[in-house]
C-alpha cells in the first residue's frame, strides 16, 4: 500500500487516463463542516460495466481501498450497483470516498466478482445477488445471506418491478387464513 | 467456507443463532478436530426485518426514529449517517454549534458501549465482579444521557440539519463532574484489564486478526485499529466537528508499543478509546461557539424541500463499533427515499471472525466473537453432534467450559 497523499482530481486522472470514454458523469463532491471548515471529499462517477473489474484491480495498483459496502438501485431499464470505496483512510482528514457506479441491463444483470481481489467484497455481492437479483461471476460463494430460505427463488426484495416482493404483502385480506 | 465433508478426525459444532456471545442471533458452524477449530461457516439474516425497504415507504424525518431502532446501543449512530446522507443529498449546511452537539452525543454513547463491552468480555471469562464495576460506570453514563436527551437509549436527538436538544450552560457542571467520574475510573478499570493476569492468559495470542487480514477482509472500527490499521472516519473524514477537534487514531502501539491483533489489544483498543471520548466531549464543551442547533426548524418546510431533492448522498460516522454507512437517494418526486441502504459495522466486522477464530479452542469461542461485538443475547443453546451421538451443550455449559479454562489457567 502506497502511503502518497492523493488528491481526488488524481485519482480521477488516474483512472480517466486509463479507460477514458468507459468512465463517465465524474463528480467530485466537497463539503465543508465545522468550525474550521476542513473539506470532506467524495467521488461518484460512472464505470461501464465492460471495465469494471479492470478499473478496480487498476485501482488497487494505485493504493488498495477500503470496501465500505456496495449499494443498489432498482432504475426501471437498469440495476444500477454501487460500490463505496475508501481512499487514503490512514490519514488525517484526508479520506477520499470513491463511489463507482455500474449500470447493469436488466436482460442480463450479469457482473464479474471482485471478491478475488478484495476479500472483503463476499458478503455484500452475495447480498446483492439476492436483494436485487444480479448474476455474479465467479463468486466462491453464492448462498442467501439475509434472506430467508422460504421467500421463493425469483423474488429481490429491492426491485421495485414485477420481481420485487409486493405480491407478498399486498392484499394481505386474500391470504388464507 | 464451504462445508467440507466430514471426515473421521473432524465433527461439526453449530453454535447459534442465539449465541453466547453476541446480541444478534448469528449462526456458527465449527468444524472441530479434537479441541482445536479448523472450519467456521457463519450464517446471517435470523432478525433481518426489512427495515431498508420500509425505510423507502417513509418520509426521511419518519425514517430518523426507524433507523434509531435499527439497533439498540448505536441508537444515535444510524440517524446520524442517515441524517449526514440526507444532508449531502441536498446540500444542507449544518449550523456550527450542531455540529458539536452531534459529538458529544455521538461520543457519550462510545463511552456507554465501550462500557458495556467491558462488562460482557469480563463475564465471557469469568471475572463478574469486573461486570458488575464496568456497568456501574456505564449506568452514570445512561444517566448523563438522559439527562441531556430524556431518554436512556433511543434518545431521539438527531434532526436533519442539525440536533433537537440544546446543552444549555447550567447542564455544564454536571457533565463536567460526570466526565471527571469517568476519568476517575478510567484508571481502575485500566488497572484491573491491562495488569490482571487472568485477563491477560485468556486474552493474550487469542483470536488473532493480522494486520493484511484486516485490510483484506475490510474489517471496521476497534477490530481493525486494534491489528494496526489506522482506520477511523472521525479521523481521516471532516464530519460533524470532528476536523476541528485536536485528535489522531489510536492503535494498541500507543500504549504497549506493539500490536498484536489479539483479544487482548481489543481490549486496549476500546480503553484507549473511552479514554479519547472522555477528552473529545471536554474539547467540544471548550470550544462549543453559540448560534442555532437546526438548519430549519421547520419540519413541513424541511420535508418540501427533501420532496424536491433529486440527488444521492453517502453519510458516514464512526460508531463504537467501527464505520457505518448509509447510502441514500432522493429521486424529486416522491417524498419518501428512492434507496436506502445501512451498512452497520458488524457486517464488515463478520468475515474477520473466521481468520479469528481458526485454530482457537471451543472454550474461546466466547471471548473472541465478543471481542469483535460488545454485547451479548441470552438462553442459548448449543447442538454437538459427535459420532452420531447427539447431545446439547446450553449457554450455561459453554459459558462454564470458557470459565473452567480460565481456572485451568490459574492453577
Amino acid at each position: 500500500m502506497t502511503k502518497k497523499k492523493l488528491t481526488p482530481e488524481e485519482v480521477v486522472k488516474y483512472l480517466k487516463d486509463e479507460f477514458k470514454t468507459k468512465i463517465k458523469d465524474v463528480k467530485i463532491v466537497k463539503r465543508k463542516s465545522g468550525s474550521k471548515k476542513n473539506e470532506s471529499k467524495y467521488i461518484w462517477m460512472k464505470v461501464d460495466k465492460s471495465v469494471f473489474k479492470q478499473a478496480i484491480k487498476h485501482l488497487c495498483k494505485l493504493q488498495f481501498p477500503h470496501l465500505a459496502v456496495a449499494s443498489g438501485n432498482d432504475l426501471d431499464k437498469t440495476i444500477e450497483l454501487i460500490y463505496h470505496f475508501t481512499l487514503n483512510y490512514d490519514q488525517r482528514l484526508d479520506e477520499i470516498v470513491l463511489n463507482i457506479s455500474v449500470e447493469l441491463p436488466k436482460s442480463d444483470p450479469t457482473i464479474d466478482t471482485i471478491s478475488d481481489i478484495i476479500p472483503g467484497a463476499l458478503i455484500t455481492e452475495r447480498e446483492k445477488m439476492e436483494m436485487l437479483g444480479v448474476k455474479i461471476d465467479g463468486i466462491p460463494d453464492d448462498r442467501r445471506v439475509f434472506v430467508p430460505e422460504d421467500i421463493p427463488v425469483g423474488v429481490y426484495p429491492w426491485r421495485k418491478d414485477k420481481t420485487g416482493p409486493d405480491k407478498f404483502y399486498k392484499n394481505l385480506h386474500e391470504v388464507k387464513k | 467456507m464451504n462445508q467440507k465433508a466430514t471426515t473421521k478426525t473432524t465433527y461439526h459444532i453449530p453454535i447459534g443463532p442465539i449465541h453466547p456471545a453476541l446480541k444478534e442471533p448469528v449462526y456458527f458452524e465449527f468444524e472441530l478436530a479434537g479441541e482445536r477449530i479448523v472450519d467456521v461457516n457463519v450464517k446471517l439474516g435470523h432478525v433481518h426485518r426489512g427495515i431498508e425497504w420500509a425505510g423507502m415507504r417513509r418520509n426521511p424525518i419518519q425514517v430518523l426514529y426507524l433507523a434509531e431502532r435499527i439497533c439498540g446501543i448505536c441508537s444515535y449512530c444510524h440517524p446520524a449517517a442517515f441524517a449526514l446522507a440526507v444532508e449531502a443529498a441536498a446540500d444542507i449546511q449544518v449550523p456550527e454549534r450542531a455540529e458539536y452537539l452531534r459529538v458529544i452525543q455521538g461520543e457519550l454513547e462510545r463511552i456507554c458501549s465501550h462500557m458495556l463491552w467491558a462488562g460482557v468480555a469480563a463475564h465471557e471469562i469469568g471475572f463478574d465482579t469486573v461486570l458488575y464495576l464496568t456497568w456501574q460506570i456505564r449506568e452514570r453514563a445512561l444517566d448523563l444521557t438522559e439527562y441531556l436527551t430524556g431518554n436512556r437509549v433511543t434518545k431521539a436527538i438527531m434532526m436533519i440539519g442539525g440536533i433537537r436538544r440544546d446543552i444549555t450552560s447550567d447542564m455544564l457542571p454536571r457533565i463536567k463532574k460526570d466526565m471527571l467520574y469517568f476519568k476517575d475510573n478510567f484508571e481502575k478499570l485500566r488497572h484491573v484489564f491491562l495488569d490482571d493476569k487472568t485477563v491477560k492468559m485468556r486474552s493474550q495470542g487469542a483470536g488473532i486478526l493480522t494486520k493484511d487480514d484486516a485490510i483484506k477482509l475490510c474489517a471496521v472500527g476497534p477490530t481493525t485499529r486494534a491489528s494496526g490499521v489506522k482506520k477511523d472516519v472521525r479521523v481521516g473524514e471532516s464530519y460533524f466537528a470532528y476536523g476541528d477537534l485536536d485528535m489522531k487514531c489510536i492503535t494498541p502501539k500507543d500504549l504497549t508499543g506493539t500490536v498484536n491483533g489479539d483479544v487482548y489489544d481489543r481490549i486496549i483498543q476500546r480503553l484507549l478509546e473511552v479514554k479519547q471520548a472522555i477528552e473529545l466531549i471536554e474539547e467540544c464543551i471548550d470550544k462549543m461557539p453559540s448560534g442555532d442547533i437546526v438548519a430549519e426548524p421547520k419540519i413541513p418546510k424541511l420535508l418540501s424541500q427533501l420532496k424536491k431533492t433529486n440527488g444521492e448522498g453517502v453519510g458516514r460516522h464512526e460508531a463504537p463499533r467501527g464505520e457505518v454507512i448509509h447510502y441514500v437517494k432522493l429521486d424529486g418526486k416522491s417524498e419518501c427515499p428512492y434507496t436506502w441502504k445501512v451498512r452497520a459495522p458488524t457486517y464488515n466486522n463478520i468475515l474477520p471472525w473466521i481468520p479469528m477464530l481458526m485454530g482457537e479452542q471451543i472454550a474461546d469461542i466466547p471471548i473472541v466473537a465478543a471481542s469483535t461485538d460488545p454485547c451479548m443475547s441470552c438462553t442459548n443453546r448449543v447442538a454437538v453432534v459427535s459420532s452420531g451421538r447427539k447431545y446439547e451443550l446450553t449457554k450455561e455449559q459453554l459459558h462454564n467450559l470458557s470459565i473452567e479454562k480460565t481456572r485451568r489457567l490459574m492453577k
